[in-house]
């Protein structure tokens, strides 16, 4: 009853915001539109009747003959009655998304790791730089044109061409 | 067995130099605590009781480089991660030996990838390889041998910290 009444609170508040609403893999799912995407995600988190207080994790998928290329994907978790919500929302390469690092905390690791494997930068969010490889690392890993092996892969490895964030 | 069959009359003993070194060296190899990945625990399980590592000499695992004999890279090197195991070595004092242990630290393992360093090798010198995925910790406990058997038979003027 309460997820409808989410829905429906959406609807009325974002209404070019919501685009799909499904049930994939008996999990819930809405797609959302860039347009309004900070707002909406607010009012996932703060409406009263069924807040999704935790940010599992965030995703990024690359579908690459496809424009727009990436598909970022948000599971929240309600700690009311421990249901979980996905939201899909497609990026194109470049694009800025705003980050929800302001709405939950969680977020900010789980953003700087899809800027770093996949590319896609976020606007507003407190510290975006590399996590998983170093600072000077070029190219974005999990890409799905980026070689498996990375650059140089015959070349003996040397040390000093790391440089990290201290 | 000990030292006392090697004792001519009461208390004097005829050995070499290079013997009585290498002999004291090889029975006290202390290693450093340096587990990256999975292996780590199997490095860890030859220190149980099942298979003890003490009775090779090697009765602490010093946490810290400076007080280590022994560097025992078990596990995936990342490339992220090599600045590091350059430093800890460099930390290490003379004398000083590298096990690399499974075969992610030999040769960079299951993974060809953009993110693992192939090989321990290519960043620090290495004097035994322990294949295996893990490998068990009889197979350390062999590789440990190994190394006591190459520091018995060195020669102290050839090893690379000698200035004299």
């Amino acid at each position: 009853m309460s997820y409808k009444n989410v829905i429906q609170t959406i609807n009325k508040k974002f209404p070019e915001a919501l685009v799909n609403e499904c049930e994939n893999k008996g999990q819930r799912e809405i797609t959302l539109a860039k347009s309004q995407f900070y707002e909406t995600m607010r009012v996932l988190q703060e409406n009263p009747d069924l807040p999704y207080d935790l940010l599992i994790d965030i995703l990024g998928i690359d579908y690459t003959p496809r424009t727009p290329r990436f598909d970022l994907v948000y599971v929240l978790l309600s700690t009311k009655d421990f249901s979980r919500l996905i939201v899909r929302l497609k990026a194109e390469e470049g694009e800025e998304i705003p980050s929800v690092s302001s709405i939950w905390h969680s977020a900010d690791w789980a953003e700087r790791e899809v800027y770093d494997l996949m590319g896609i930068p976020f606007s507003d969010h407190p510290d975006l730089k590399r996590i998983l490889t170093w600072k000077n690392f070029e190219g974005h890993p999990l890409r799905k044109d980026f070689p498996l092996e990375g650059k140089d892969f015959d070349k003996p490895f040397d040390p000093e061409t790391i440089e990290d964030y201290t | 067995m000990g030292i006392e069959n090697y004792l001519q009359g009461e208390n004097y003993m005829v050995t070499s130099l290079t013997k009585l070194v290498n002999w004291s060296r090889s029975n006290s190899v202390w290693p450093c605590t340096f587990g990256l990945a999975c292996c780590a625990l199997e490095m860890i399980a030859s220190t149980l009781s099942n298979f003890d590592i003490s009775r090779f000499g090697s009765e602490v695992f010093r946490p810290s480089p400076r007080q280590a004999d022994l560097l025992i890279v078990s596990g995936t090197l990342t490339k992220k991660m090599s600045v590091m195991v350059k430093r800890v070595y460099d930390q290490m004092a003379d004398p000083k030996w590298v096990i690399a242990m499974g075969s992610c630290s030999s040769c960079g393992g299951v993974f060809q990838t953009y993110a693992v360093v192939q090989g321990v090798d290519q960043i620090i010198p290495v004097d035994v390889y322990i294949p295996g995925c893990p490998p068990r910790p009889e197979a350390v406990l062999a590789g440990l041998m190994k190394i006591q058997e190459k520091i018995r038979t060195e020669r102290l003027d050839q090893r690379p910290d000698f200035t004299g």
